[in-house]
C-alpha cells in the first residue's frame, strides 16, 4: 500500500495556521475523544486527511455502513458513560445517520455526529450529494448546527459537546461544508463550553416540592417506586440506592433503567410495561403514592393512560420539565438532575419497611414463575427457548456481561431474563425500537467498556439487518459475543398476529442464510446449537473463545412473550398467557 | 369525524423569545407539525433588543396541549423563554391590505364612507386601483372584505398577528438585564452562496 508519512505530533501541536479540518480533530482531541466510528466518503475528506496524523492518538472504527457507526456510537455512549463520535460524509452518509439519531434523541444518548457538506457556495444547488441534513436532521437531534466558515470550528464543536453531554443528553449534528474543512485559518486554544445563554440544562431545584414529596412519601401506606434511565443518565445509582433502602420501597425499573439496582436487589420488583412483571404492573394501579424517577411513562410503560394509577397521588422526579405533567399529572413535581434531589429526599423521608406491600409483590412473582417463568427458563421437554439461553448464559457470566438486545421478542426475553449486577450492562433500542441496533452498538459497547465481556442477544430478523457490521468486528477485531436465537420468524410480529389477527402470519416466515458459514467468511468463529444438552457447552465455548464468536440457537418457532399487556389495555390486565 | 376536545378549544398566543439563528424556525414548526397541528398566524420578527428575536404564534388548541407545547419550544437550545395567553390577555392586531377599482370608488360615496366607518386609509392610488389598509381584530378586517366584495375587491391579504402581553411587567428591562449580563453573539449566515463562479471545486 503507498502511503504519505504523517506528520509529528510536535509540528502538529506548534501548528497556529491550521485548516478547519485539523481544528476538528484538535477539537475531539481537547473533548478527551479517543474513539470515533465512521465512514469516509467525499465531503469529509479533508477530515480524514487530518486524522491520517492523529491515528495514534484517535482510534477510529471503520464500519461498514452509516446507521451501522451511529448505532456503535450509541453502544459507546452508554457502556461508557462518555459522548459518542461519528463521521459521515454528505448525502447519503449523513441521511444513513437518521435512524441512529432519532434512536439517540428518543433514549437521551449524547451523540456528536460530524457529516461531511458541499461547498458553501454549492448549497442549495442539488450539487453531487448534496443533502439538507440540517433540515432533515431537525426533529431527531437535541442540536445541529452547519459550519460555513473554518473560524466557526471551535465554538460549534465545544458547544456540541457540552449541549450533547449536558442536562438530558442527546445527539447533536455538525454539518461542515468541504471549503470549512480545507480552509485555513488562525485557530486559538481550544475552550469548552460550559454555559450557553439560552440553554438551562437543569432546571432550577425547587425546596418546597421536595418537602412536599417527602410529605406525601412519608404518609404512604403502599408507596411505589418506578425507576427508569435518568437514574444512570445523572450516575445517580448510589443516591437511588440510598433512596430505596432507607424508604423501604418496592422498586421496578422500565428498560432503559434496567441495571441500576442489581437485579437480585430484595426491593427490585421486576420490569414495568407490555411484557414486563405480573405483579408491578398489577400493582400500579393499587399503589397510593407513585414515584417515578428519571422515566417519562412512556406508553409502552403505562398502557392506557385513562386507566393508568388514577387511585395514586404522584410524585414526578425528572431533568426535563417537559416530560412533567406530559403523560401522567404529577401531584409533586420534583425538577431536577436526580443526584442532586434524591439525596434532598432520602434525607427527609423516614426510614421505614413496607413488608406487607412487599408480599403482595412476591405473590404475584410466584403466581408469574409458575405459569411463565418456569416454563420459559426451564423448560422440561421440546424445543429451547430464548428464555433458557438467557438463563444459561446468567449462571455462566453471573451477570457481569453487558447484555446488547436487538428489538423484538428477543429484547423482550433479554431484558426480563438477564441478570445484572451492574450499572450501564443493559443496552437496548427502547424508545424507538430499532431492528438491526444490537450488532454494531455491541461493538461500540466493547470499545466503550473493553474490559466488559459483551453479549449481543438478536434475532434472526435483526442480525441480517445490519450483518455488514461483522466486517467491522473482523477488520478492527472486536471481541463480540453474538447469540442469535433463531425462530426463523420475525417473533414479535408473529406474536401479535397470532394473538390480535387470527394468525394471519403475513410476511413473518423469514429465511436465514447459514450464519455460521457467513460468520467463517468474516473469519469469526461460530458454532449452530440445535440440541438442549449442546446449549450450556456451546455458550461456555463462545465465553471462552479469544475473540469475536458467533452463537446461533434454534429455538422453539411459535413461542410467546408473556405477561402481556394488550394494546387499549390498562397494565393491570396484564395477561399471563 | 369528532372532536371531543372541541369545546375546551380556544385561540391562544404563544409569544417566544429567541436567539437569531439560521434553521430555528424549522425546528420550532417541527414541533407542531409532528402533532399534525395547524399554526393559525405566525409571525417573527427583531424584538426591541438587538439579536433576540420574537416570535408571535397563534394556535386553536385546548390549554393543556397548548402548555405541553410551549415546554417542548422552551426546550430548544436556541430559545429563551416561551409564553402563552389567551386573547382575553393580549392586545393584538392583524394589518389587512384591500386593492379595489379606484373608478368605483371615485364613483361611489358610499364606498368611500364605508372605508371612512371602518377606519381604513388609502396606502396608494393609481388611475386602475387603490389600495386601502386597515388594522384590527379578525372580524373587524373580515368586515371591510364583505362590505368591498360587491364592489370589485380584486385582491386582499392580511398579515399575521402580533401581540402585546397585557400582564408583563418592564419585559423590555428584563430583556435589557438580559442582554447586558449576557451578550449574544452574531449569527453566522452562509457568505459563500454568491461566490460560485469564482470558486473551483471538485
Amino acid at each position: 500500500m503507498l502511503t504519505q508519512e504523517k506528520q509529528t505530533p510536535e509540528l502538529l501541536e506548534e501548528k497556529k495556521t491550521i485548516t478547519g479540518s485539523e481544528a476538528v480533530i484538535r477539537g475531539l482531541l481537547k473533548e478527551g475523544v479517543d474513539t470515533v466510528f465512521g465512514y469516509p466518503g467525499g465531503a469529509i475528506m479533508p477530515i480524514y486527511d487530518a486524522l491520517y496524523d492523529y491515528c495514534d492518538k484517535i482510534n477510529h472504527v471503520l464500519v461498514r455502513h452509516e446507521q451501522g457507526g451511529i448505532h456503535a456510537g450509541q453502544g459507546y455512549a452508554r457502556a461508557s458513560g462518555k459522548v459518542g463520535v461519528v463521521f459521515a460524509t454528505s448525502g447519503p452518509g449523513a441521511t444513513n445517520l437518521i435512524t441512529g439519531l432519532a434512536d439517540a434523541m428518543i433514549d437521551s444518548t449524547p451523540l456528536v455526529c460530524i457529516t461531511g457538506q458541499v461547498f458553501a457556495h454549492l448549497l442549495g444547488t442539488d450539487a453531487f450529494q448534496e443533502a439538507d441534513v440540517i433540515s432533515i436532521s431537525a426533529p431527531v437531534t437535541k442540536w445541529n448546527y452547519q459550519v460555513t466558515d473554518a473560524s466557526e470550528i471551535p465554538a460549534a464543536l465545544a458547544k456540541a459537546f457540552y449541549i450533547a453531554k449536558s442536562g438530558r443528553p442527546g445527539p447533536v449534528l455538525i454539518d461542515i461544508t468541504k471549503n470549512a474543512q480545507l480552509q485555513q485559518f488562525t485557530c486559538g486554544e481550544h475552550v469548552p463550553c460550559d454555559h450557553i445563554r439560552s440553554y438551562r440544562p437543569k432546571p432550577i431545584i425547587r425546596k418546597e416540592y421536595i418537602q412536599e414529596a417527602a410529605a406525601l412519601i412519608n404518609q404512604a401506606k403502599k408507596p411505589f417506586v418506578l425507576w427508569g434511565q435518568g437514574v444512570i443518565l445523572g450516575a445517580a445509582e448510589q443516591e437511588f440506592r440510598q433512596f430505596i433502602e432507607k424508604s423501604g420501597i418496592p422498586a421496578a425499573w422500565t428498560i432503559m433503567g434496567a441495571g441500576a439496582l442489581p437485579s437480585d436487589h430484595p426491593l427490585n420488583v421486576g420490569m414495568l410495561g407490555m411484557h414486563g412483571n405480573y405483579g408491578p404492573n398489577v400493582l400500579t394501579n393499587d399503589c397510593d403514592v407513585l414515584i417515578a424517577i428519571g422515566m417519562r411513562f412512556d406508553d409502552r410503560v403505562t398502557g392506557r393512560l385513562d386507566k393508568y394509577a388514577k387511585q395514586a397521588q404522584v410524585v414526578h422526579l425528572d431533568i426535563d420539565p417537559s416530560e412533567i405533567d406530559k403523560n401522567v399529572k404529577a401531584t409533586v413535581p420534583v425538577w431536577g438532575d436526580c443526584k442532586e434531589t434524591l439525596p434532598l429526599l432520602t434525607e427527609l423521608i423516614e426510614a421505614k419497611s413496607h413488608p406487607e406491600w412487599l408480599q403482595k409483590f412476591r405473590e404475584y412473582e410466584a403466581q408469574e414463575v409458575e405459569q411463565v417463568i418456569q416454563d420459559e427458563l426451564f423448560p422440561a421437554s421440546g424445543e429451547m427457548t430464548m428464555g433458557e439461553v438467557m438463563q444459561q448464559l446468567n449462571e455462566l457470566t453471573n451477570g457481569d456481561a453487558i447484555i446488547v438486545s436487538d428489538v423484538g421478542q428477543n429484547q423482550m426475553v433479554a431484558c426480563r431474563y438477564a441478570k445484572l449486577n451492574h450499572t450501564r450492562s443493559n443496552i437496548t433500542s427502547g424508545g424507538l425500537g430499532t431492528m438491526g441496533f444490537a450488532l454494531p452498538a455491541a461493538i461500540g459497547a466493547k470499545f466503550g467498556a473493553p474490559d466488559r465481556t459483551v453479549v449481543t442477544f438478536v434475532g434472526d430478523g435483526g442480525i441480517q439487518m445490519t450483518i455488514q457490521e461483522l466486517g467491522t468486528i473482523m477488520q478492527s477485531d472486536v471481541d463480540v459475543k453474538i447469540i442469535i436465537v433463531n425462530n426463523q420468524f420475525l417473533g414479535m410480529v408473529r406474536q401479535w398476529q397470532q394473538l390480535f389477527h387470527e394468525r394471519r402470519y403475513s410476511f413473518v416466515d423469514i429465511t436465514s442464510p447459514d450464519y455460521i458459514k457467513v460468520a467463517e467468511g468474516y473469519g469469526i468463529a461460530g458454532k449452530k446449537i440445535t440440541e438442549r444438552e449442546n446449549l450450556r457447552s456451546g455458550l461456555q465455548e463462545m465465553l471462552t473463545h479469544k475473540g469475536a464468536y458467533l452463537l446461533e440457537v434454534m429455538v422453539t418457532k411459535e413461542n410467546n412473550v408473556f405477561p402481556m399487556v394488550p394494546q387499549g389495555c390498562s397494565v393491570s390486565e396484564i395477561r399471563l398467557k | 369525524m369528532t372532536n371531543q376536545n372541541h369545546i375546551d378549544r380556544q385561540e391562544f398566543n404563544i409569544t417566544v423569545y429567541t436567539e437569531h439563528q439560521v434553521g430555528l424556525l424549522n425546528r420550532i414548526a417541527t414541533i407542531f407539525s409532528r402533532r399534525k397541528m395547524n399554526i393559525e398566524s405566525l409571525n417573527t420578527s427583531p424584538s426591541e433588543i438587538e439579536g433576540i428575536h420574537r416570535f408571535n404564534i397563534v394556535i386553536h388548541e385546548t390549554e393543556d396541549v397548548v402548555r405541553k407545547l410551549t415546554r417542548q419550544i422552551e426546550k430548544q437550545v436556541e430559545v429563551l423563554k416561551v409564553y402563552y395567553h389567551t386573547n382575553e390577555d393580549v392586545i393584538w392586531q392583524e394589518m389587512a391590505l384591500y386593492k379595489v377599482p379606484t373608478d368605483v370608488i371615485a364613483e361611489k360615496a358610499l364606498v368611500e364612507r364605508l372605508l371612512r366607518e371602518n377606519g381604513a386609509r388609502a396606502v396608494v392610488i393609481r388611475k386602475d386601483y387603490t389600495v386601502f389598509e386597515t388594522t384590527g381584530h379578525r372580524e373587524e378586517t373580515d368586515n371591510l372584505i364583505k362590505v368591498l366584495q360587491p364592489y370589485g375587491l380584486i385582491e386582499f391579504v392580511r398579515s399575521a398577528r402580533i401581540a402585546i402581553i397585557k400582564g408583563s411587567e418592564g419585559f423590555n428591562r428584563k430583556l435589557r438585564e438580559f442582554e447586558r449580563a449576557e451578550p449574544g453573539s452574531e449569527s453566522v449566515e452562509n457568505e459563500y452562496l454568491n461566490s460560485r463562479e469564482k470558486i473551483f471545486s471538485m
